[in-house]
Order: C-alpha cells, then structure tokens, then sequence
C-alpha cells in the first residue's frame, strides 16, 4: 500500500517538475518586453477585477491605461486616490479635473411643446409613457416629463421644474451616467462639464412639423451649419456639434430663431465677453 | 479507414461541442467574431492533438505500467493545464491583437471540458496511440467547425432586428441548441 503511494507521489512530482521546468524555459524563451508600468499600475489598482471600467480585468484596464485608450479616472472602485497615483505614473495631469456630467438637450417643457389631444392618466413614469404612444407630447423625440431621470440618480442630482424638464445640479452629480440610460429618448448625453455649446434639441422631424409641435425645436434651416467647417452638421433634420472640429465664434447663435442651438449657461458666457 | 472514420466520427458524427454539449463556454464567449472564433478553434486543436498525445504516452507508459490508474484525472489536468499556459505564451509572443481578442478565454481552455474529455474518451474506448491523435485532430476540427459558424450567425445577427429579451447570450443559446438540432442529423451515420 505505501508503496503505491510512494509510487503516486514520485510520479505526480516527476510529472509536475518536468512540465513546469519545461513552463519555465518556454517563458524565458518567449518572453515578451512589457512596459514596466503596466505591472506598476496593476498592483495599484483595487483587482477586484469587476469589470466596472467596461475591460476585461484589472491587468486588461492597466494595459489599456498605458496606451491611453483610457482615462486614468476610469476605474470607478478606486475613486479619486487610485486615478492621481495612475496619474503619478504616467506623468500626466489626472483628468479628473474635468467632470463629465449629464445635459438635458431637449428645452420643449410644458410651455414650449404641444400636447397631444389625448390625455394621457397612466404612471408617471418615461419609459410606461414612451411604451404608451410615445408620450404625450405630439413632438416624438422631446422630454417626455416622467422624471425617470430623477428615480435613476442614486445621488439626487437631477430635480424637475415647474417646466416639467429636468435639471441638473452639477456639484452633487458623480458621472456615473444611470440617468442618460434610464431615457427613453436618449435626451440626456454625458458631457465634460466645462462644454457650454449645445443643441438643445432631438427631434428628426421635418421643419414643417417640428415647428408645429414646438417652440424651441431644430427647424434644420442649416443656418448654424455655414461658415463652420464641419464644426455644426445637418443629419437627419437636426444640426449636430462635432466637437472635435467645432469653433465657438464660427456659429451664429443670434441667428437660430429657436435658439435651439444654444450656450448652456447664457449668463456666464455674456460675463466671458465683457 | 478505421483513422478515417474515427476522424469523421469526431468532427462531425459526435461533434464535441453539438452532440456531447463539452466546451460550451468558449464555444458561447468567443463566437463574437469570425476571426477571432477561428483563432481560437485552431488554439483549441492545437491544444486537442498535444493533449491527446502525452495523455496517451502518460496513461500507457507511466499509469498503466505501475497501477496508478486513478491518477488520470490528476494527471491528465496537469498535462492541460501546462500546455494551455504554453499555448498562451506562444501566442503573446506571436500575435498581440489575438492575445487580447482571445482575452479571459484562452486561459480558460484550461478548464474546458471538452479538452479533459477527449483525453477520458480516448482511454476509455481504448484506441491506439495513432487512433488517438485522429481523434484528437478530428474533435479540434469539430470545434473549430462548431464556432466559426456559429461566429458566423452571430456576425449576421447583429444586423437583425432582435426582440429585446432574446438579445445576447439567450439568442446565441436557442441558436446553439437548433445547431445542435442540425448536427443531430449525422447521428447514426458512424458508431463510434
């Protein structure tokens, strides 16, 4: 009986010594260069390999890091502390700096947008209305007032008006984006927060309809489009900002009737100029 | 003959993956993208063949010789195991953009069943050492042929119009199962 087991244990160790030396010739062998950062970053990072960032793993997140595919604050378990030292790192500034925050890009409440005839008694609540006809509002990409943005939020951030649209307030919002996933429409996008030009509008609707149905609507004139180098596109009936081409001074925001493309926050930016 | 119809019999009679339902997991996971499905059904081969021969050496020359039957199961992971971490060194040193379209998968060829099972099939029906590699190649084969087509359903799947509920693993599941379905046609043909 030892003796099989004597047996066992000497062939199991045989087998197991000979693979793993044959492992460890093979790894000086193919081993490949690694930037030595990555390892660095990997033991910062909390390798609770969740997922939450949207990579693989942690080692997957660190890789992706170093090539700068993404932002250093962008492992959401290690907050703050883990992005500056990331930050440290790779010797750049930690993004961090820049929040992204969510905006409402749809102004048609209560007073703007038509309603339709119907009356719509159901639950309060975006995504029963939009199953429900859409809504009931007669624009079919506008706010649809349910508030399904404000149960979202875990933090608060976003209340309702008098308007029956959403606010945002800024200084409680964490980024994290439940309430542009919790629209029906897609009306609220995440942007960085010191992004103050807008258009304040979704609607795919043709101009006759879409200034039928409400005040603030894109009445796709193109207008905002000329003179701005693909800075402002038309896509379906509806300007649209590339923000990676846009210029500021290029639009004339005097010129939209509806000022439906817009600065965020007129106030401040009359102060800029002065 | 009898290599030819042990070949057959594993690639497409007794398909791996839609007859006897082993290595589901990558079979699920990887089947995103042609390329990479296919990558990772040759990974899968090439893993198959090697395994099939140093089981095969292991379990007549060291387990057989000396009693130590029980030990296959033992050993026939470690044999796996090894060879699958081999695997993956060699294809990141060849091949980056594969190493990381494989990702969590290929580590995990470690535990996939089909991998172990062929090893325990082929003791179990008692083929020879030459038998044994034709069954090894021949099951690789039918994994290879198992994914890639069904890489190729779900490449053409992301342009269809999906019920909400049925999108993602759930669709690839009913998928899989009418797979299964077609494959069950062959049954019969060889018993092997």
């Amino acid at each position: 009986m030892s003796d099989t087991l004597f047996i066992a244990l000497t062939t199991m160790g045989g087998l197991g010594f000979i693979f793993a030396s044959a492992l460890a010739i093979a790894y000086k062998k193919l081993q490949v260069e690694e930037n030595p950062m990555i390892a660095e970053i990997n033991d910062i990072l909390p390798n609770a390999n969740c997922g939450a960032c949207g990579k693989a793993g942690c080692y997957d997140f660190a890789v992706n890091v170093v090539d700068q595919k993404v932002d250093v604050n962008a492992c959401p378990v290690g907050g703050e502390e883990v992005a500056n030292s990331i930050a440290d790192i790779l010797g750049v500034e930690s993004s961090s700096a820049v929040k992204i925050v969510p905006r409402i890009l749809c102004r048609g409440g209560d007073a703007e947008a038509k309603k339709k005839p119907t009356n719509y008694s159901g639950p309060l609540s975006c995504s029963v209305m939009e199953i429900v006809a859409g809504g009931d509002k007669l624009c079919d990409y506008g706010c649809l007032g349910g508030g399904d943005c404000v149960t979202a939020c875990p933090f608060g951030v976003m209340i309702m008006t008098d308007n029956n649209l959403p606010e945002v307030i800024e200084e409680l919002c964490t980024g994290c984006g439940l309430c542009a996933k919790a629209c029906p429409k897609n009306i609220i996008e995440m942007h960085p927060s010191d992004r103050n030009v807008f258009v304040f509008c979704k609607s795919n609707d043709d101009p006759k309809k879409a200034s039928a149905v409400c005040s603030v609507s894109c009445r796709a004139c193109a207008i905002c489009a000329k003179n701005t180098d693909g800075g402002v596109v038309m896509n379906n009936f509806l300007a649209e900002i590339n923000y990676k081409l846009f210029d500021e001074s290029k639009i004339p925001f005097e010129k939209c009737r509806t000022e439906a493309i817009d600065y965020l926050n007129k106030t401040a930016e009359i102060e800029n100029v002065q | 003959m009898e290599l030819i119809l042990i070949f057959f019999s594993a690639a497409i009679v007794n398909n791996f993956v839609l007859s006897y339902f082993l290595g589901i997991c990558p079979f699920i996971g990887v089947s995103n993208k042609i390329s990479s499905a296919f990558s990772m059904g040759l990974a899968t081969t090439f893993v198959m063949v090697i395994a099939s021969i140093v089981t095969w050496l292991i379990y007549y020359l060291i387990l057989i010789p000396y009693d130590l039957e029980f030990l296959q199961y033992v050993s026939f992971i470690l044999v796996i195991a090894s060879l699958v971490q081999f695997v993956e060194m060699f294809i990141k040193k060849i091949s980056q953009p594969l190493y990381r379209a494989l990702g969590i998968f290929l580590p995990l060829i470690t535990t996939n069943c089909a991998i172990l099972g062929l090893a325990l099939f082929i003791v179990l029906r008692e083929y020879s050492f030459i038998e044994g590699i034709f069954y090894g190649v021949g099951a690789g084969v039918g994994f290879t042929l198992a994914i890639t087509i069904m890489a190729g359903i779900r490449e053409e799947l992301d342009l269809a119009d999906v019920p909400k509920p049925f999108k993602g693993a759930p669709i690839t599941l009913l998928i899989a199962g009418i797979l299964a379905l077609a494959f069950m046609g062959f049954s019969g043909l060889i018993t092997f």
